[in-house]
């Protein structure tokens, strides 16, 4: 089990860690705090190497002791809040959302015939290809930056509502436009770049 | 009457707080004619459940097969 550890080569290892900072960097303001995290995971995934069974496994159970370090993190600020915050989305309504709407929707605020909600496939599907989360990454790093930070500190790290607002010093309903904005961003994109083009595919 | 950027706004909040009785009942209105915002809602729920699907997989990283 070490053994397959140590047979991930430098190269392996330094692809990594861009894509440990890059998803760290994206919910944290802080791009001291994110090097740091990120150096701990790796140490800490390294020091553990024996209960990692599977090459194949390498990321998601690196990516898993990163997301309880940024959890840490995160809930330490919560208890002492740093300047940190989001404070430059005041309004949080950019001018690109207001077109990304109006794309999506006509001026009754119905959905556009071309933009409205297609069905998916099943769950547990979704969950086990890989091409999907290949496109859900570019998805998600194509929000605005602050909406794919409270995205994912809402639904892959789990914080509540009251915990990211105190962290980034964010009213609720920002909040709350925040995560709306990304879902819908976020399933449109998914539609778009992944359930359409399969349809072509296949 | 609702529209459907109302109810998708809706949707979403929803799942950050519990929605009153009236948000509730014209939600429930908007959906019962509006297929696309019925498939926002499932959606953005598939959403959630897969991202906790994947973590709980990986958060048991000593597991063997």
């Amino acid at each position: 089990m070490t053994d397959d550890f140590l047979q991930v080569s430098e190269r392996e290892v330094g692809e990594l860690r861009q894509q440990m900072l890059a998803f760290t960097r994206l919910q944290l303001a802080n791009d001291f705090a994110a090097e740091d995290i990120v150096q701990e995971a790796l140490a800490g995934a390294l020091k553990n190497a024996a209960s990692f069974t599977r090459q194949a496994n390498l990321k998601t159970w690196v990516f898993a002791i990163l997301k309880h370090k940024i959890t840490d993190h995160l809930r330490r600020q919560y208890r002492e809040p740093q300047q940190d915050s989001l404070d430059e989305c005041k309004n949080c309504g950019h001018s690109d959302d207001q077109i990304f709407n109006n794309e999506l929707f006509d001026d009754r605020g119905h959905w556009h015939a071309d933009a409205k909600p297609q069905r998916w496939g099943d769950a547990d599907r979704m969950v086990h290809d890989e091409q999907f989360w290949r496109v859900f990454d570019t998805c998600l790093a194509g929000l605005p930056p602050e909406q794919g930070r409270v995205f994912m500190m809402r639904e892959f790290i789990e914080l509540d509502s009251d915990e990211i607002c105190a962290a980034l010093q964010l009213s609720t309903s920002n909040l709350h436009v925040l995560l709306y904005r990304a879902r819908l961003r976020l399933r449109e994109c998914l539609e778009d770049s992944w359930v359409k083009a399969g349809e072509k595919r296949s | 009457m609702m529209n459907c950027e109302q109810a998708t706004q809706l949707l979403s909040v929803g799942m950050e707080r519990k929605l009153k009785l009236k948000e509730q009942a014209e939600l429930k209105m908007h959906l019962l004619i509006c297929s696309g915002c019925r498939q926002f809602g499932q959606q953005v729920q598939q959403l959630r459940t897969i991202i906790r699907a994947t973590k709980d997989s990986s958060d048991k990283p000593e597991e063997k097969k």
